[in-house]
């Protein structure tokens, strides 16, 4: 019987491995590679020479060899990763910089105009619109729970009215309690509260916020969207003050020959709840493809507060009445810039957004 | 829901043009997003019988028809493949001009002409069908060479397809909209024809009835009716439903949902046959039990869904054995429908409890005609007056019928409709208006409210339909919304309301705009980038850190919410650069988010069923990032950067430290903005990573892409980001003294440090700027020479040379204690 070929192989390995531990720049790893895990290794010829082993042999010594094998690339790919490590800290060291001591006038550069993005542009005018009408503006959180986003606005839960809204739901708490805010809404509901809580009624307020509906993106949707919502709550308002709000706001924004009408809409948090349209700003009401022959656009939806919302935040409505009212921040943005396309806004295209200012 | 304008005018004159009605319907609430004119231009189309098909050589999708109109063979080329030799079906000859202005002509296809068309049911604008043509078979006993509009009896109609909201139960029907009209329009609104009973016999000696669960089943009626024929429907009643988007099947089943169209009721006719015991109960499914439904599916029931609140409870209509019927208004199951042999029914009109169907339809995904109009709530008394009309219906095709006397009835718990006051006050008090007493009570009692008077006002009890009206305060606003509604929202006058409080800003949304400009204003182009990331973005940058996950996301590139925005923005920057437009400073203001177990100031708020759960929200950051990415940009000009932010926010002082760079920011290339005072972290400057970019853009190494990562919770907490003082001094009249001082420092002590330091001095400084920097000959290794301009004044003398001289040792005093000397 011949001697075994692996007779040498714990003592070969043992070579090899000292042979990687050696290996001192990455340069030098890739030159021997070859020769240490590829096919012009050791380990690679002593696989060669298995095939005159008898068949049980064959399968112990191969099994004994695919062990080596396995030690040495380790090893190889654990040297490669500290070898590459250094290198880049190295690299990083080399590169080094301390920020504390930069001296600024270097880097002065030519004036170039920048562009805010048009949603920032279109929030802006919306918000100083109703500022001068005496709102105040309140930010509110992207996630919500859904005592927030919908049971504070009289939608419980499984009511049917919950897929009015096409809901992201977050793997949080319960199933179905943490969401994404599907509209500004549950912001009208964190200021009565605090209002309410710190005795400062009344409220006059509008809210502007990103919002999320589960809706795929296409022409005129995104997952991603912006609300503005308004929300009043004083002595005596009624749904003629909500009107008259509407008004003077559609005036303000859209121009003096635009003008707004109401008809009824259901909200589970306002009763009555309505719908408003406003002019077709295209066609100035003459009727075109956009309104579709109609002469109005819809906006958004308004409505009296209905005393449900007032319930669940304790405000006595016997006392206090309002009105909210919210719609999209995008859509005034896309009918005033005529936007055809409501990809773009996230698309990022510089050709886009160097058009805004 | 589409409407039938014929179908309307049964029950109330509407002799307006159509434009005029849409608007009425509109202002009512009933908002119509269409309209369209069925059975015109359709003078032309006549019935012909299939009496050949051919396959045409080399073609696959059209096959040669020969049918028979009345004047002998016509070859037509077909695209369509349901029929077979023997149907009829509609043709349009040569010459005929279709619904559209769609002119027929001879054409020649593949050598064959084609002398007409065979159309689809869509083609005539008859329904949404376009599966293929229309089958004439199906719905009349068909005559070669009829007029199709006699054949099927058609009158031209105008179809409304109105959405109908939520909080409406009452008007998805034909009859609920009717009413709207007519109360609005003042016209009497006419009931539709009913049968009664014909037989002596009475229900319960052939048909049982019961309720084992009152709280989902509210009411069961079940009415037997016996010599019922099956066959095809009258015509009318086919075109009905067609007009409505619903296929006719036969008479039983199309006066079902006849019935469910016109008055809102939803039915189910049982075959008596395969209904054991003649027995129709309603009880709570037991969990675990199955159902087989009509669209084949095998259901699991009672067992609790994963919906919020759903407590998992199914309610199911079962016979004599206890065998399960139906899933009770959702769907049927799939053994007890009517067939060709059926001839007893039992007729099932029921009320049930609204969130119960909505549980169940949402938790098996089953949505049907009937639960739709069941989880808004059909009207509880409607069941007996829904069979009356199913019956008259019916009537119409199978004269014969038998409807038995004393329909079985049984009650469970039934919403009891309330009964409010309302003062005129109440009115005012909601709408800004008054409305005349008169016209209060013409527009409740329209809507079926009782209305009775009272002392300053009026007493109101809703109809038992109006299930939409709640009780005490509540019910007041639901009732004036009505008033509002029918009376018109334009008739109610706007008012601007006034309050002395002002209008405004908060500091931080101020902030937030004043950045905003002056990041514009340095050239920055604002983008927006997406909040839902993939996994393998977030494992990026960190690795086995909890994220925030959404349960149901769009694909699992949108899966997880950002916890930066320097992944997106690099992406933003990456894809101009690849287009050649990259040479831009990219900036957003977003927010950022972090899981509640992986920070210690987790957002909690109030959630679950009633509010009464505390949750640990993630943590919401607002943040403003920038990447600078023009030729040339790097650390250095993010710096420069925030020297420009830091001086137009008015920052007391803010200095850049070596730290320990966040995941994303270059490791050796980034410094931590910190509040001096306050020794607060504002943010990071530095450069993106170049592994970052490697890994998510194809444009790695191309470019050091500055970076500018400011924490605006941070900048706009005064507690944190000290403001400088708002008060000023006015320069003094005497002359300013001006040294210059040059010190060998020590490399490691940062400019602004010794400048720092060199400030706090002396009360004499007026200003401190450094000028110069020096390293190299003539200094030891290690160190470099600063050199700075200092002023000294005083407002109330001139200085004299003692002052000044002791003021400068006090700058070298403090310049020494960093460890610099003087040069």
């Amino acid at each position: 019987m011949s001697p075994s070929p692996l007779a040498q192989l714990d003592q070969q390995t043992a070579e090899l491995l000292s042979t990687i531990d050696a290996l001192t720049s990455l340069d030098a790893l890739r030159d021997v590679e070859a020769t240490l895990t590829g096919k012009r290794s050791v380990l690679a010829a002593l696989q060669k020479s298995l095939g005159s082993l008898e068949p049980d042999e064959r399968r112990a010594a191969g099994a004994e060899l695919q062990e080596a094998r396995r030690v040495v690339t380790a090893a190889f790919d654990e040297r490669r990763r500290l070898l590459e490590r250094d290198a880049r800290l190295e690299s990083l060291e080399s590169d080094r910089l301390d920020l504390g001591d930069v001296v600024t006038p270097d880097v002065v550069r030519p004036l170039a105009p920048g562009h805010p993005s048009l949603v920032a542009i279109t929030q802006r005018e919306l918000e100083d619109v109703f500022v001068a009408m005496g709102f105040t503006v309140a930010d509110g959180p992207e996630v919500e729970t859904d005592w927030y986003n919908f049971e504070a606005l009289n939608i419980p839960p499984a009511h049917p009215a919950r897929g009015m809204w096409d809901t992201f739901y977050v793997d949080l708490g319960e199933p179905e309690t943490v969401v994404l805010r599907t509209h500004t809404s549950p912001s009208q509901i964190h200021l009565m509260e605090e209002a309410v809580a710190k005795g400062t009624l009344p409220i006059h307020a509008v809210m502007p916020g990103r919002c999320f509906r589960r809706d795929t993106p296409d022409a005129s949707h995104l997952y991603a969207f912006h609300q503005i919502e308004g929300l009043v709550v004083d002595r005596g308002i009624t749904f003629g003050d909500l009107a008259g709000t509407i008004e003077t706001f559609t005036r303000a924004y859209f121009g003096p020959d635009i003008t707004s009408r109401l008809r009824p809409g259901y909200f589970p948090f306002t009763e009555p709840s309505a719908e408003f349209e406003v002019t077709c700003t295209i066609c100035r009401g003459e009727g075109c493809r956009t309104c579709s022959f109609t002469g109005w656009i819809e906006l958004g939806g308004c409505g009296v507060l209905d005393p449900a919302v007032f319930d669940a935040v304790g405000i006595d409505s016997t006392q206090w009445s309002g009105f909210a009212f919210g719609f999209g921040v995008d859509r005034c943005g896309q009918m005033r810039h005529q936007l055809t396309d409501m990809r773009a806004l996230t698309e990022n295209d510089t050709r886009f957004l160097e058009q805004l200012s | 829901m589409k409407i039938s304008l014929a179908w309307l005018r049964e029950f109330v004159d509407l002799p307006e043009p159509v434009s005029e009605l849409q608007e009425i319907l509109s202002d009512l609430g009933l908002v119509v997003e269409g309209t369209e004119t069925v059975g015109e231009s359709l003078d032309d189309v006549v019935v012909a019988r299939v009496d050949e098909i051919r396959a045409i050589k080399g073609a696959d999708r059209v096959r040669l028809v020969v049918v028979d109109a009345g004047d002998g063979p016509l070859e037509i080329v077909c695209g369509a493949m349901n029929f077979e030799v023997g149907n009829y079906v509609p043709l349009a000859p040569v010459g005929a001009v279709l619904p559209g202005g769609f002119e027929i002509a001879a054409r020649t296809m593949r050598g064959v002409t084609s002398h007409g068309m065979l159309c689809s049911s869509r083609e005539l604008r008859m329904s949404d069908d376009h599966q293929g043509l229309m089958i004439l078979d199906d719905l009349i006993e068909p005559h070669v060479g009829e007029r199709l509009l006699d054949a099927l009896a058609l009158t031209p109609d105008v179809i409304f397809d109105i959405s109908v909201e939520g909080n409406r139960p009452d008007a998805w029907s034909i009859e609920g909209v009717a009413r709207d009209l007519a109360v609005r329009l003042r016209r009497p609104l006419r009931g539709p024809v009913l049968a009664s009973p014909n037989v002596t016999e009475t229900s319960d000696s052939f048909a049982k009835a019961g309720i084992d669960d009152p709280e989902s089943c509210g009411r069961l009626t079940v009415s037997v009716l016996r010599n019922v024929r099956v066959a095809l429907s009258p015509s009318w009643v086919a075109q009905r439903l067609q007009h409505a988007g619903m296929r006719p099947i036969s008479n039983v089943v199309d006066a079902s949902n006849f019935v469910m169209l016109e008055l809102g009721q939803p039915t189910h006719p049982y075959d008596a046959a395969s209904v054991a015991g003649h027995t129709i109960r309603v009880r709570r499914a037991r969990p675990g039990e199955t159902l087989t439904t009509l669209d084949g599916v095998e259901r699991v029931l009672a067992t609790p869904g994963r919906g919020l609140g759903d407590t998992g409870e199914d309610c199911v209509i079962v016979d004599g054995d206890d065998q399960i019927l139906g899933l009770a208004g959702v769907m049927g199951g799939a053994s007890s429908g009517t067939s060709d042999e059926t001839s007893d029914v039992l007729l099932e009109a029921a009320f049930f409890d609204p969130m119960t169907i909505a549980r169940s339809s949402k938790r098996h995904g089953l949505r049907s005609e009937a639960s739709h109009r069941f989880e808004r709530g059909v009207d509880p008394e409607l069941g007996l007056r829904a069979a009356a009309r199913f019956v008259a219906v019916l009537q119409e095709s199978v004269p014969e019928l038998e409807w038995l006397a004393a329909p079985l009835d049984v009650r469970g718990d039934v919403p009891v409709p309330p009964t409010l006051t309302l003062d005129d006050d109440d009115l005012k008090g909601l709408l800004g208006i008054t409305i005349d007493r008169d016209d209060l009570t013409s527009i409740l009692s329209g809507m079926d409210f009782t209305v009775s008077e009272r002392d300053g006002g009026l007493e109101v009890t809703a109809p038992s339909r109006r299930l939409d009206i709640r009780s005490g305060h509540l019910g007041r606003a639901d009732v004036i919304e009505e008033i509002a509604r029918i009376y018109s929202y334009r008739r109610i006058p706007r008012h601007n309301p006034a309050w002395p409080e002002v209008g405004g800003l908060t500091e931080r949304q101020m902030l937030r705009r004043h950045l905003r400009d002056v990041i514009v204003d340095a050239g920055a182009f604002e983008a927006w980038t997406p909040s839902l990331g993939s996994d393998a973005d977030f494992d990026l940058l960190y690795p086995g850190r909890e994220r925030v996950r959404i349960t149901n996301p769009l694909s699992s590139d949108e899966s997880v919410l950002r916890a930066t925005m320097i992944t997106g923005l690099v992406r933003a920057w990456a894809r101009n650069f690849e287009r050649g437009t990259g040479d831009v400073v990219m900036a957003e203001f977003g927010v950022v988010f972090e899981h509640p177990s992986e920070t210690s100031a987790p957002h909690v708020a109030r959630g679950g069923v009633g509010g009464a759960l505390t949750l640990n929200l993630p943590r919401e950051n607002e943040r403003l990032t920038v990447i600078l990415g023009r030729p040339d940009d790097d650390a250095r000009s993010a710096v420069a950067l925030w020297r420009l932010l830091e001086g137009r926010l008015g920052l007391d002082d803010v200095v850049v430290r070596a730290s320990e760079a966040p995941a994303g920011l270059h490791p050796t290339r980034t410094g931590t903005l910190v509040d001096r005072a306050s020794g607060r972290t504002l943010g990071f400057v530095g450069e993106v990573d170049g592994e970052l970019v490697g890994a998510i853009t194809t444009v790695p190494g191309v470019r050091r892409l500055g970076l500018l990562d400011i924490d605006l919770d941070a900048v706009a907490d005064p507690d944190v980001a000290i403001r400088r003082s708002p008060l000023v001094r006015v320069p003094g009249r005497f002359p300013s003294a001006v040294i210059d001082l040059a010190f060998v420092t020590p490399r490691t002590v940062h400019a602004a440090d010794l400048e720092f330091a060199l400030r706090g001095a002396s009360d004499l400084i007026e200003s401190v700027e450094l000028f110069d920097v020096y390293e190299g000959p003539g200094l030891s290794e290690g160190s470099r020479s600063l050199a700075y301009n200092v002023r000294f004044s005083s407002s109330e003398r001139t200085l004299s040379d003692q002052e000044i001289s002791e003021a400068r040792a006090a700058l070298i005093a403090a310049a020494s204690s960093l460890g610099a000397q003087l040069r």
